[in-house]
């Protein structure tokens, strides 16, 4: 099993490369059925292989160990990040990844809680961190140390449900919560289209001790989990800024990136401009 | 029915008669002493509330389990996720709140948060129906109907403080997301000690070839005591008690109406997508054909005033049950 690694020995480079394994994956999965939501996964990789390689606490053999850490992906449709992670951590098979969002595969464009690894049904917005709030208090009931990281976005924050979780968790001083806000400057409709700045002022005024970070530096996140660390009475928020479709230029730079769907040659394109900027790198 | 069945039942209705199941003891809070009681031998129960402890009995739990108690505020979306959130660490969550909150407020928690995870969550809601005057704000009418259409989630109808108690324990054993209706304050005991209740099952609780009264929650209290009315001018009604209404018992539905000549339903609740829609699509269902009484309130918001005014003026007094039964003609 893995224990959380111990402050400052995170090796960067090696978490660099395991976040370009996790895209690597992300668009073999995309290409699968042509199509998923890509922009957010590659946004968010940085933050998931720091997190699965460097800061949470579990036992692949046994994703269901009591002492874990808890990682809830509130915003399912990140799911595609999630399974790549979960296969790089040896969770599920790396084999199975392909069969992203087709029928009858257990992972699913939008999460649902079937599968070893994922801890809640995503996909609601608005539903994650109220779950957290939930688990860390059962945690707390028990005299457990484990800890609970939520992710959830900018859109996310629209939904009110989000603040009344947040007030609770900071009344209840749930200093092992820690929320990862993903702000990507999209949603459905297109860019943010409701303001949501100063974001991190919003997460201090509810009583959370925030950090905000560029959610794309690996030296950043892993600097800003971090801090996380202490049990100081206050859950932690890190207000991650990240790049919708970070490392495929093509991705970065198109203007559908809530959700992509494109023919397999362009697939075929993207992922050789992917491989082209890595180089050789694993 | 005979005349004497008519005159009696505006006898009745009238309160002319002699008075109608009085004399009952009650227990105060019963949901709350039983879950306390509970609470001794069952560390993975916690208790939740959203600012409504006082008012839905839950403080004998909180004052006897400090550390498992939590309050989270006027948040009904959020007393529903971190109750999830704590039934994923083993825990069993009692989470109180008004009907009205439980249902229209939370309701995509409720079904997508707890029953799509088939989560161990109880959540106990007061004001069920026509038991406030405060108005459509706080009349839960349509909550019965509203949970039923969750997969999953098991609906609890209690009728006095004997079930309160008994269905607090079994829903306790039970694995899976319950909601069930809350009887606060000093509560009426109709059943005695040794009533079983149990998940999914229906009760007849009195036999009778006239008129077959298929009740739920407190109008079973009234359904009891307009049969024993009846009784004395001639008419025989059975009453069959459905305390789930999800699972709904359409088996012993179906025998208990095959039985009788007449139906009669009597819920707290809008007649529309509650007991009376079940008993209904269960004798279609069995292929009996039979005509359908629903006593419950009506399809509208209900206005402000006193209970009793307002149970009376739609219904819900054992003098309208017998008031509509000797009417049937």
């Amino acid at each position: 099993m893995l224990r959380n690694s111990p402050p400052g020995t995170a090796d960067i480079g090696a978490l660099e490369r395991k976040a370009k394994r996790l895209r690597r994956h992300m668009l073999t999965m995309a290409r699968g059925q042509g199509q998923g939501y890509i922009g957010q996964g590659l946004g968010i990789a940085d933050t998931l292989a720091a997190l699965y390689f460097h800061e949470l606490r579990y036992d692949p053999h046994n994703p269901a160990w009591p002492d874990r850490d808890r990682f809830l992906l509130s915003t399912g449709h990140y799911s595609i990040a999630l399974w790549a992670a979960l296969a790089e951590a040896g969770i599920i098979p790396v084999e199975e990844l392909v069969t992203y969002g087709a029928d009858n595969s257990r992972l699913e464009m939008s999460t649902l809680d079937t599968t070893p690894g994922v801890e809640m049904i995503g996909g609601s917005l608005g539903h994650g961190l109220g779950q957290g709030v939930g688990q860390a208090l059962g945690l707390r009931v028990d005299h457990s140390d484990s800890r609970v990281f939520v992710e959830l976005s900018d859109g996310e924050m629209q939904e009110g449900s989000t603040w009344e979780a947040a007030m609770s968790a900071s009344h209840f001083r749930l200093d092992g919560l820690v929320a990862l806000i993903d702000c990507n400057g999209i949603q459905a409709d297109g860019p943010v289209v409701l303001d949501m700045e100063p974001v991190a002022d919003k997460w201090r005024a509810f009583g959370w001790e925030t950090s905000e970070i560029d959610g794309n530096d690996m030296t950043a996140v892993v600097g800003a989990m971090a801090g996380a660390r202490e049990r100081n009475g206050k859950p932690k928020a890190i207000v991650l800024r990240t790049l919708p479709g970070k490392g495929v230029p093509r991705i970065e730079s198109s203007e559908k990136s809530h959700f992509f769907r494109i023919d397999v040659a362009q697939w075929d394109g993207i992922i050789a401009e992917f491989e082209k900027s890595v180089g050789t790198q694993q | 029915m005979s005349g004497e069945v008519m005159e009696a039942g505006r006898t009745l209705a009238m309160g002319q008669d002699e008075a109608l199941g009085g004399g009952r003891r009650s227990v105060e809070a019963p949901f709350g002493r039983a879950l306390a009681r509970l609470g001794q031998s069952r560390p993975d129960i916690v208790g939740l509330t959203a600012d409504l402890g006082k008012y839905t009995d839950i403080l004998p739990f909180r004052d006897a389990f400090p550390d498992r108690f939590f309050n989270v505020g006027m948040a009904e979306q959020n007393l529903v996720a971190v109750a999830a959130g704590l039934a994923r660490t083993g825990k069993v969550p009692f989470a109180t709140t008004y009907g009205v909150f439980a249902t229209r407020r939370a309701y995509d928690f409720v079904a997508i948060a707890l029953a799509h995870s088939n989560l161990n969550v109880k959540i106990v809601a007061g004001l069920p129906g026509l038991t406030t005057g405060y108005g459509g704000t706080h009349q839960a009418i349509e909550d019965l109907a509203l949970m039923r259409m969750i997969p999953g989630l098991t609906v609890i109808d209690p009728c006095d403080a004997t079930e309160i108690e008994a269905a607090t324990e079994a829903i306790a054993e039970h694995h899976g997301p319950v909601y069930m209706r809350l009887l606060r304050g000093s509560v009426p005991v109709v059943f005695e000690p040794g009533y079983r209740f149990e998940i999914g099952k229906a009760r007849r609780l009195r036999e009778g070839s006239d008129v077959g009264i298929i009740s739920t929650g407190f109008m079973t209290e009234r359904a009891l005591d307009a049969a024993e009315a009846l009784h004395k001018h001639g008419l025989s009604a059975g009453v069959l008690h459905v305390p789930t209404i999800k699972p709904f018992d359409s088996v012993a539905v179906a025998e208990f109406a095959a039985g009788v000549s007449r139906i009669v339903t009597a819920e707290n609740h809008v007649v529309v997508g509650g007991l009376a829609s079940l008993v209904v699509e269960s004798l279609f269902d069995a292929g009996l054909l039979k005509t359908v009484t629903r006593i419950g309130l009506p399809d509208r918001y209900i206005e402000c005033g006193a209970v009793p005014t307002l149970q009376a003026k739609y219904g819900l007094t054992t003098e309208a049950v017998i008031a509509t039964i000797a009417a049937l003609g």
